[in-house]
């Protein structure tokens, strides 16, 4: 994840990761790997923050819910509880929102195809809109 | 030269709530219930068929009505009303038994049309009587999506309406307290 970058994870309602995606997109990759290894570890880790924090309130955005050195953690939790995991390092709270709720459109789009199954690989059209999301808020 | 347009629901199913016409809701469900009562040789292999059915629908259906809110809450009170055009009877509190519930249907609107079944064709709504993640059927999806473990399973009781009953897991039941 180079600087200013974001990397987003859903991890569905039966706790198993559905997507994952870095904005902007990785150029090399080799060098990225085990960076990217650590950064989901800290995303995984914020997910005990998110189980705790969830109860306590009816938003479903939660805002920042964990930091690790650099990196900022927000979350989002959606009815069916499947929960939004937002990494990033800069401080930028609006953006966030706005691309939370854009995402959650396109999550809800994605949920009322009768033919998609939470176990089953997210169509490309859902990567792309994400993407385009993530060039726009970031 | 004809041009293939994408099907409007996708695109404008999520922008506004739609009512179908209950004729053809009990037409398409009452072909539903053909189709499983030729592959299924018990009542309660049909009670199962029709809970597996509901799954699917109570999950998207709990994203699409909170999605429809836009108040950005967690709020699923509304569901009920969204699917059935209004709230449901009642609800009680089964006596002498903190963990289960019961919502009482006269007239539910899966049954309108059946005049008399071996089985409660109000299943579809209900459902899940196994509390493992495999939960069936329309609210226990529901329930089961928004976090909250239960068993459901419709009756009918002695003066003909519809309890849809409900056994919380005892997680749930312990996070209550502790929030309390």
């Amino acid at each position: 994840m180079p600087a200013g970058g974001c990397l987003f994870v859903i991890v569905g309602t039966d706790d198993k990761p559905i997507y994952q995606a870095e904005f902007p997109e990785a150029r090399s990759q080799r060098r990225e790997d085990t960076l990217h290894l650590n950064q989901l570890t800290v995303i995984h880790a914020a997910l005990d923050m998110v189980d705790e924090l969830v109860w306590g309130t009816q938003a479903m955005y939660l805002k920042q819910v964990d930091r690790f050195n650099d990196f900022y953690v927000s979350a989002f939790v959606t009815a069916s509880h499947a929960r939004f995991m937002l990494l990033h390092d800069a401080r930028n709270e609006d953006g966030v929102k706005q691309f939370f709720t854009d995402a959650y459109e396109a999550y809800v789009r994605l949920l009322m195809n009768p033919f998609f199954d939470s176990g089953a690989k997210v169509p490309a059209s859902f990567d792309q809109r994400i993407r385009l999301l993530g060039k726009k808020h970031f | 030269m004809l041009k293939l347009r994408r099907p409007p629901c996708f695109s404008q199913l999520c922008a506004a709530q739609r009512v179908v016409s209950q004729s053809a809701f009990a037409f398409l469900f009452s072909e539903m219930i053909q189709y499983s009562q030729t592959r299924v040789n018990t009542a309660d292999e049909l009670i199962a068929k029709l809970e597996d059915a509901g799954v699917g629908v109570g999950r998207r259906a709990l994203e699409l009505a909170c999605w429809r809110e836009r108040s950005s809450k967690r709020e699923t009170r509304a569901l009920w009303k969204s699917l059935f055009g209004a709230h449901a009877d009642s609800l009680q509190k089964v006596q002498d038994s903190d963990d289960e519930f019961m919502i009482v249907e006269k007239e539910p609107l899966v049954n309108a049309f059946i005049s008399s079944a071996p089985v409660n064709c109000a299943a579809f709504v209900a459902g899940g009587r196994t509390p493992s993640p495999p939960e069936s059927g329309r609210l226990g999806r529901r329930l089961a999506a928004a976090q909250f473990p239960a068993e459901v399973s419709a009756h009918d009781n002695e003066e003909g309406a519809t309890v849809l009953l409900i056994k919380f897991a005892p997680e749930v039941l312990e996070r209550e307290k502790r929030q309390a």
